[in-house]
């Protein structure tokens, strides 16, 4: 793990002036404050950064339940509850895979070589942006499940399981976001992470139970589909909203959630600590 | 808490070594910045003055050699190094899509400030390098010479005691050049620790307490710009006579007192000679006057740093520099 992450650092005086010769933990958390500030001002200035998140659960939500609703489910109103909950995972990955390319654009700002001669914890400019993309993921969210409202989606969980559904959604696309980060810390160009986010991302979502159930598949591909991170996701999400029950699903969901963060959020740092 | 001790050195480098591949572009440069002067580093484009200040202010790791700054080791703490330097970087590294405003306060509150106390440092700088008027403004509408004054103005932000400045003029039209330097004098009478970089000689002879010239990742030559200048020798004598017509008999007497050739200059009746002494300039004014040819005007002059440059690298400066109009800035 980063020492830049441990809360003692010591004092040194150099120049009557005292100097520390790491952030402390309450510094670590001012500066992504600051950085997750910049992170929205600059999202509020570049509207085209929002298509991502609101108009694709739009179109997406419409087109799949009507195309695939009768071939599946016999009928759209049928259809709902599968494919609502498998675009919430959808827009929320695609949300991230932005976060990593953004990350790549901005680093190569010359903004990125202030912040890098800063005294300032190299964890900042990257918590600060997955703070501020808390947002973009919940409005995917809220959009999506908006939109089956109002094509006739009934939740059985209701209230209290839609928003546990929302939630947990917005917590996984915050923590795979790590994957993309450090794709984005790692490549070489802002295109390079959109080929390669693409390639891991079109797997992750379509070989996944996210428009079709996994007991449909030949078995190979079931396999895969069934330890697939996206799937457990989805599969808790469906326990959560559709049937109000806090399952094991959600247990492993979480518990998936959490080993990408520890082993994605440090090797981010890493990587671009070494960057310079 | 320790201490580290005082030293008289703001900067201590010795054998620095960067490499890009297989292509050292610093060779082994050793450097020493006293506290309280301005030292340039001068070379021409691609002579590594921005790569050495790099490894200086810890954004690129050190291939090779050692380096300190105030006494504090640059590779064992670099935490500790960037609270002690404000960088300035040859491309303005500011936010285009905040203000200035914005900018100055980030950087602020980055640093520790808190936010009221951020906010009036803001103000205070943006009056102080004269972009009240811009403070609302979003970088994308700066001007080149307002972007590089905002840019100044952040490595600010925390009283740094040494501040490294990355050719601060390239690519600005003259006359921003000359309210850049006004600037820069303003920092420099403040008694701030200056390491400058630049490719104009001219810069780095107003601007600079003592020069380092570096040429292909390797320091050629370093003193102060007068000793930079006596170290390839002579003064120039310029003469011009009053008629064009004795241009040649006054070249026949400048050869015969000196025993140098003269060299003509495009100015009708103008001729330029090298002088070992400044001295035997009397003797080639004698000699003229005996000889009945009348000067319009005589002037001895020591050479310019861009002669200094020619002598020392054996190739002009002239290659990418002194065109700053041609790059305007974007
Ligand atoms: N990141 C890099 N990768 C490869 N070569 C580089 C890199 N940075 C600089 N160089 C090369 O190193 C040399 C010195 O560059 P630089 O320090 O920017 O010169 P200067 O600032 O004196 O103009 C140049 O030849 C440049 O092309
Ligand atoms: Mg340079």
């Amino acid at each position: 793990m980063s020492t830049t992450l441990l809360p003692d650092h010591e004092t040194t005086e150099v120049l009557d002036r005292t100097v520390v010769t790491r952030p402390s933990l309450r510094d670590t958390l001012d500066q992504s404050l600051a950085m997750a500030w910049r992170a929205l001002k600059k999202m509020r200035r570049n509207p085209e950064q929002w298509f991502d998140v609101t108009l694709q659960p739009l179109l997406f939500t419409a087109m799949f339940a009507y195309i695939f609703g009768g071939a599946i489910s016999g009928s759209v109103e049928d259809y709902l509850p599968i494919v609502i909950t498998g675009i919430l995972a959808q827009t929320a990955l695609t949300a991230c895979m932005a976060t990593g390319i953004q990350l790549r654009e901005d680093m190569d700002k010359g903004v990125f070589d202030r912040f890098k001669s800063l005294p300032i914890a190299r964890i900042a400019p990257l918590v600060g942006p997955a703070l501020a993309d808390l947002i973009r993921y919940a409005t995917a969210a809220t959009l999506t499940i908006l939109t089956g409202l109002l094509m006739g989606y009934r939740p059985g969980g209701g209230v209290p399981g839609v928003v546990a559904g929302w939630l947990l959604t917005v917590v996984a696309g915050w923590s795979l976001a790590w994957i993309f980060t450090y794709f984005g810390t790692r490549a070489r160009s802002a295109q390079a992470v959109q080929g390669i986010s693409m390639m891991v991302m079109f797997p992750l979502t379509f070989l996944s139970n996210a428009f079709v159930p996994a007991e449909t598949l030949p078995g190979w591909l079931e396999a895969f589909v069934k330890v697939n991170p996206v799937s457990l996701v989805i599969s808790a999400v469906r326990d959560l909203m559709n049937d109000g029950a806090l399952t094991a699903n959600v247990g492993w969901a979480l518990l998936g959630c959490g080993i990408v963060v520890a082993i994605f959020l440090p090797l981010s740092v890493r990587s671009y600590s070494r960057k310079m | 808490m320790t201490h580290v001790p005082d030293t008289d050195l703001a900067v201590a480098a010795s054998g620095l070594v960067k490499t890009f591949a297989d292509f050292r572009a610093v060779d082994g440069i050793d450097l020493e910045v006293r506290r309280g002067e301005v030292f340039g580093v001068l070379g021409p484009n691609g002579a590594g003055k921005t790569t050495t200040l790099k490894m200086l202010a810890t954004l690129l790791p050190l291939d090779g050699g050692e380096a300190s700054i105030f006494g504090v080791d640059v590779r064992r703490n670099p935490h500790m190094i960037r609270q002690l330097v404000g960088v300035t970087g040859q491309y303005a590294s500011v936010d285009e899509n905040l203000t200035g405003y914005e900018n100055l306060w980030l950087f602020g509150r980055l640093q520790g400030l808190r936010s009221a106390k951020a906010k009036s440092t803001a103000d205070d700088l943006l009056e102080r390098f004269g972009l009240t008027e811009a403070r609302d403004k979003q970088i994308s509408a700066f001007s080149g010479g307002m972007r590089r004054r905002l840019d100044l103005a952040a490595s600010l932000i925390s009283q740094p005691p040494l501040i490294f400045l990355d050719e601060p003029t390239t690519g600005l039209d003259p006359r921003t050049r000359g309210q850049m330097w006004e600037t820069i004098r303003d920092l420099i009478r403040e008694g701030s620790t200056v390491l400058l970089t630049t490719q104009y000689l001219d810069e780095a002879d107003q601007l600079a307490d003592r020069i380092a010239v570096i040429d292909r990742g390797i320091k050629v030559a370093e003193g102060t710009p007068d000793e930079l200048k006596s170290s390839v020798g002579s003064s120039t004598l310029q003469l011009r006579m009053s008629d064009p017509a004795e241009t040649a008999g006054a070249e026949d007497v400048v050869r015969r007192v000196l025993g140098e050739e003269p060299v003509l200059t495009p100015e009708a009746g103008g001729l330029n000679a090298a002088l070992t002494d400044a001295n035997r300039a009397a003797d080639v004014l004698i000699a003229l006057r005996q000889a009945g040819l009348s000067i319009a005007s005589a002037t001895v002059q020591k050479p310019t740093l861009d002669e200094v440059f020619m002598a020392i690298t054996g190739h002009g400066a002239e290659d990418e520099t002194h065109q700053p109009e041609m790059e305007v800035a974007r």
